[in-house]
């Protein structure tokens, strides 16, 4: 008994003692001053609510606003208080906002659901931002890091900073600091502490370094009669050169310093609206049928009053001449502004060596897909002297052996694995039925092997055609060959990239071996050299030239499967790749796989170079690097790496 | 013997000799009669006007195939580039027909305003008018002749010669030959197709130039008459070319060539500058096959870059080929045959061929049997109908 009146009295006190002090810090009552704007916030209002919350300091707050934006919000319709709840429907179990302790299970229709919209909800995260920060759970506190980045402003440095003492994580600390100085930049009380912090990111290449630096310089173009010495001025302009005349003149009529000048238009229509009886004064309209004659008459009218007097060339110039047109920067303060440019023109040229390597990747890639792509067509050609215009096709014919192979597996990683082999096969399949039936018939015609070649492809184009329709069928990639191997903001490569040099690399490895160290390869070489001659060595030329046509066509196929995974696959996928694999050729040289990597090599890279020069025209890039080859003929008539001596025939 | 007698007898021994371009020149006359008296203009109305600017661009075609012959069938030089020169001479030619019929149009539109136009003004709209498809209204510096009918045909003539001179100095100085010739011409068309793809190319991009069909000045005259003239012009064209063509292989110069086709290094090692006789025909070919467009494209009423492809050069090949080469007859009937035939397939004038489970569409499989047509007469018939033809001209004379 003793017991239950101790308990009794410990609990009323308690009770008693705790009721003013939970007067004081509780959440309820600040939540209903504001709860119209918490029942139904907009982006402008949410932030006001917030900030409430916050002044009051109350306990809980930043508990409250994750529930808020997750939703778990309710409010009662008959007295209107707010209780956490699930995000859910029918019976509700309520927790009160304060205690945290069970409030019983309500039904949804006596209740209304606080339901912030996704505007509402970025407010809420971006203020809950400052709080994760510091969050024990380092997951959060990347989250919360992430969503600062995206959107950071002023009022966040100093959460940022306090957070930082207390971080742990090596990572996030360097990325808590990284920020720290980006927002410094921008937002940095003194001007020293903002040129430290850009001394900072001298030759840093993230672009996150340029978002921030690249507004303290955006300039603003103002005209007046002399330099004015208090703004921070980048640079003057000088008219004709810096700036367009007419656009200058139209400045200095905005700021009232020139009369507007007469222009055509109005010229034509103050002569309209002067004109009667199909002249005006004594000049016929007729006779307005020239510029000059134009002038003249308007001239004719401004001396007599009738319309404001035209600016003379003269007095234009001398109106240019006397005022001077500068840009201004949007930053006043001249010492942030020249460390802005320092830092960055030293990122510029960091930025520039980052893009010449992306370049060269994207080179290196290129030539990956030239040589697969043309490989076949030098083998060919250099063993029997015959053009294979079909070989695009064959290509083609690999893309779409991936594509029905993919209709059967579902599975791309195994259904990539499947086709590789099957669309060699299939075009080997191919290639030796082409020689069999036609290029052998037409040994020591090379022209018109290169025609009859040329009607199999447009049949087969056609056929393709015919068969899968004119519509793009997709060849699709495993998914651990999405996304791309990101060096930094500038150098990135695709794995599928990635993946077609391996390819490339591994068939030239083989194609290497099996021409010096098989038996195969040395009758190729052989054949390749001097066919008569193997013929009585007791090779068999025809035999060869099978093989080495199936094994040219084979790797058409493959090629055709790798382009597939990055193009559309079309009955044109081939004909799109023909004439540079020609060029891979003709550049590199015939009847040797080195000279066919040289080829590819350069009509790669000087693609690239030359889309680097002009990146909005790819049209141009091809003109002028067909160009560069037919020049480039002039000089190494027999490509780069040329068969020497008798072996290079006649 | 006089030195007229003597010219008058070389003369009538060039038709002695070659009694088949006389048959030709009958045939295309008769041909270019027939098709008159059966005009809607000139004759009973037999045939449509469409029918008519058939004809005529087949004369064309048949034209640039004969040019096709003499390079290659003659000379060797599979040149995989003539249908550029052909595209090249009607973009000359439409320059002048789009300018001056859109001056016409602009200036009519501009006589209604109150102050009679000014040449600025005019130069203006036109710009407007013509190159407002692909963003500009400056009339770019090419352009810069493109009123006087004068110099745009002696352009028609000399664009292409002069990039056929430059490009055939280019391969020819360094011994480019055979396949690397026809690839290299290949790359060439490529690259001159990709760049007046460009919008900025200043001839419209891949708009093309169109409304060609419609001459400046002859505004009232009906198009059934003009289709007539131009099937005139064309057969005028095609007979004049046929006797050029027959002429230039029938002397000297035509062994000669006929000598580097066959043993290069030989014709060589006699003494003849073999790349200057190559140069000459290369680029003479050029200019025929520049004329043959310029003809072609008014017709047509449309030219733009993908005529220039080089799907259509190979074609070229194809039809001269499948005619013959070497025959300059024979070239004429491949691209008459080959054209002919192409349109009446794809254009759904043969009928479908219904196989039960499916049918045969033409507009489909034509391109497919075409191809494989094409490889079956280069393997069996070599020589192509022209080969043919002289089988059975030998079997009667035997």
């Amino acid at each position: 008994m003793r017991l239950l009146i101790l308990c009794l009295l410990s609990a009323s006190i308690f009770l008693t003692i705790r009721q003013p002090v939970a007067l004081a810090n509780d959440l309820q009552p600040v939540l209903q001053e504001n709860a119209s704007v918490i029942e139904r916030p907009s982006r402008q209002t949410a932030g006001i609510a917030i900030e409430a919350l916050f002044a009051s300091g109350a306990a809980g707050v930043t508990h409250f606003l994750a529930q808020w934006r997750d939703k778990q919000v309710w409010r009662t319709k008959e007295d209107g208080i707010f209780y956490f709840g699930p995000d859910a429907r029918g019976d509700i179990e309520l927790v009160d906002i304060d205690t945290g302790e069970s409030a019983g299970t309500v039904s949804s229709r006596d209740l209304v659901q606080v339901k912030p919209n996704s505007g509402v909800r970025a407010v809420i995260d971006a203020a809950l931002v400052r709080f994760q920060l510091s969050d024990p759970d380092p997951t959060v506190r990347a989250v919360a890091l992430d969503t600062l980045e995206r959107s950071a402003d002023a009022s966040q440095l100093i959460p940022l900073r306090a957070s930082i003492q207390e971080e742990t994580d090596p990572d996030l600390r360097s990325r808590k600091e990284r920020l720290e100085g980006l927002l410094i930049i921008s937002y940095g009380q003194s001007a020293e502490e903002r040129i430290a912090a850009m001394e900072r990111f001298k030759g840093d290449t993230g672009i996150d370094v340029r978002a921030a630096i690249n507004p303290l310089l955006a300039t603003r173009l103002e005209v007046a009669k002399s330099l004015p010495g208090d703004k921070n001025v980048a640079r003057t302009l000088v008219p004709g050169r810096d700036i367009d005349l007419d656009v200058a003149y139209a400045m200095l009529v905005d700021a009232d310093f020139a009369p507007a000048p007469v222009t055509r238009a109005d010229r034509n229509a103050a002569l309209v609206s002067h004109a009667a009886d199909g002249r005006i004064g004594a000049i016929l309209l007729e006779t307005l049928n020239t510029e000059a004659a134009r002038d003249a008459a308007y001239q004719s009218l401004a001396e007599t009053g009738k319309v404001p007097p035209t600016v003379g060339a003269e007095e234009r110039g001398s109106l240019l001449a006397n005022h001077v047109f500068y840009e201004v920067y949007a930053e006043p303060d001249r010492a942030v502004t020249a460390a802005a440019v320092g830092t960055l023109n030293s990122i510029n040229r960091a930025v520039d060596l980052n893009q010449l390597a992306d370049l060269a990747l994207d080179a290196l890639s290129l030539a990956s897909i030239y040589f697969l792509a043309a490989i076949g067509l030098a083998i060919t050609f250099g063993v029997m002297g015959v053009i294979n215009m079909a070989h695009g096709e064959f290509i083609m014919m690999g893309a779409y052996t991936g594509y029905v192979v993919q209709q059967f597996i579902s599975n791309y990683t195994v259904s990539i694995l499947v086709a590789l082999p099957l669309a060699f096969a299939v075009t080997f399949a191919a290639g030796v039925l082409l020689e069999r039936l036609v290029i052998r018939h037409l040994m020591h015609r090379p022209l018109e092997t290169l025609l009859a070649t040329f009607g199999v492809s447009i049949a087969l184009q056609q056929l393709a055609k015919n068969i899968f329709g004119t519509q793009a069928r997709p060849l699709t990639a495993p998914e651990w060959l999405d996304g791309s191997l990101a060096f930094n903001d500038i150098v990135s490569i695709s794995y599928i990239r990635i993946a077609i040099f391996v390819l490339a690399v591994i068939f030239f490895l083989l194609l290497l071996f099996i021409l010096k160290r098989t038996r195969l390869g040395l009758e190729v070489r052989a054949v390749t050299q001097n066919p008569s001659m193997a013929s009585s060595m007791g090779i068999n030329p025809d035999r060869i030239n099978m093989l080495t046509f199936g094994l040219g066509s084979g790797i058409a196929g493959i090629a055709g499967v790798a382009i597939g995974l990055f193009a559309q696959v079309t009955s044109e996928l081939g004909a799109n790749y023909i004439v540079q694999s020609f060029m891979t050729v003709v550049v590199g040289g015939v009847g040797n796989i080195w000279g066919t990597l040289a080829g590819a090599g350069m009509i790669g890279s000087l693609q690239k170079i030359i889309e680097w020069f002009n990146p909005s025209n790819t049209l141009a890039a091809q003109t002028y690097m067909i160009m560069f080859v037919i020049i480039f003929i002039q000089f190494r008539p027999k490509g780069i790496i040329a068969l020497k001596g008798r072996a290079a025939g006649d | 013997m006089s030195e007229t007698a003597l010219n008058t007898l070389q003369q009538r021994s060039f038709f002695l000799r070659n009694p088949s371009v006389l048959v030709f020149l009958a045939i295309l006359s008769l041909l270019t009669l027939g098709a008159t008296l059966m005009s809607e203009a000139f004759g009973i109305g037999l045939l449509s006007t469409s029918f008519i600017k058939t004809l005529g661009k087949t004369l064309c075609l048949c034209l640039i195939a004969i040019a096709m012959d003499l390079v290659w069938g003659y000379c060797g030089i599979l040149s995989l580039g003539h249908f550029a020169f052909f595209g090249l001479g009607g973009y000359m030619i439409g320059m002048w027909l789009m300018y001056e019929r859109t001056k016409d149009i602009v200036v009519e539109s501009l006589a209604g305003q109150a102050l009679p136009p000014t040449p600025e003004e005019i130069r203006d709209a036109i710009g407007t008018q013509i190159f407002g498809v692909v963003g500009g209204s400056e009339i770019p510096a090419i352009w810069y002749f493109a009123d006087s009918l004068a110099v745009q045909l002696a352009f028609v003539v000399l664009v292409p010669g002069v990039l056929a001179l430059g490009f055939g100095w280019l391969a020819f100085r360094s011994r480019v030959t055979g396949v690397y010739l026809s690839i290299l011409t290949q790359a060439m068309t490529l690259a001159l197709s990709l760049y007046l793809f460009q919008n900025d190319s200043g001839l419209r991009g891949n708009n093309g130039l169109s409304g060609l069909q419609n001459i400046p000045g002859l505004t009232l005259v009906p198009q059934a008459v003009i289709s007539v003239w131009f099937l005139w012009a064309s057969a005028l064209a095609l007979g004049l070319g046929y006797l050029l063509a027959a002429w230039v292989v029938s002397g000297k110069f035509g062994n000669v060539i006929r000598g580097i086709r066959d043993d290069e290094p030989r014709v060589r090692f006699l003494g003849y500058p073999v790349e200057t006789y190559k140069l000459f025909i290369f680029t003479l070919t050029a200019v025929i096959a520049g004329i043959a467009g310029a003809l072609y494209y008014p017709q047509a009423g449309i030219i733009n870059p993908a005529e220039l492809a080089p799907i259509a050069s190979i074609f070229l090949a194809v039809w001269v080929a499948i005619g013959g080469r070497g025959r300059l007859y024979g070239a004429v009937i491949g691209a008459a045959l080959v054209s002919l035939l192409s349109s009446a397939f794809t254009g759904g004038q043969v009928p479908d061929i219904p196989l039960g489970f499916a049918t045969i569409q033409w507009v489909d499989w034509w391109t497919v049997l075409l191809g494989f047509g094409f490889v079956l007469v280069t393997l069996f018939a070599p020589q192509g109908i022209g080969g043919l033809v002289d089988q059975l001209v030998r079997k009667g004379d035997r």
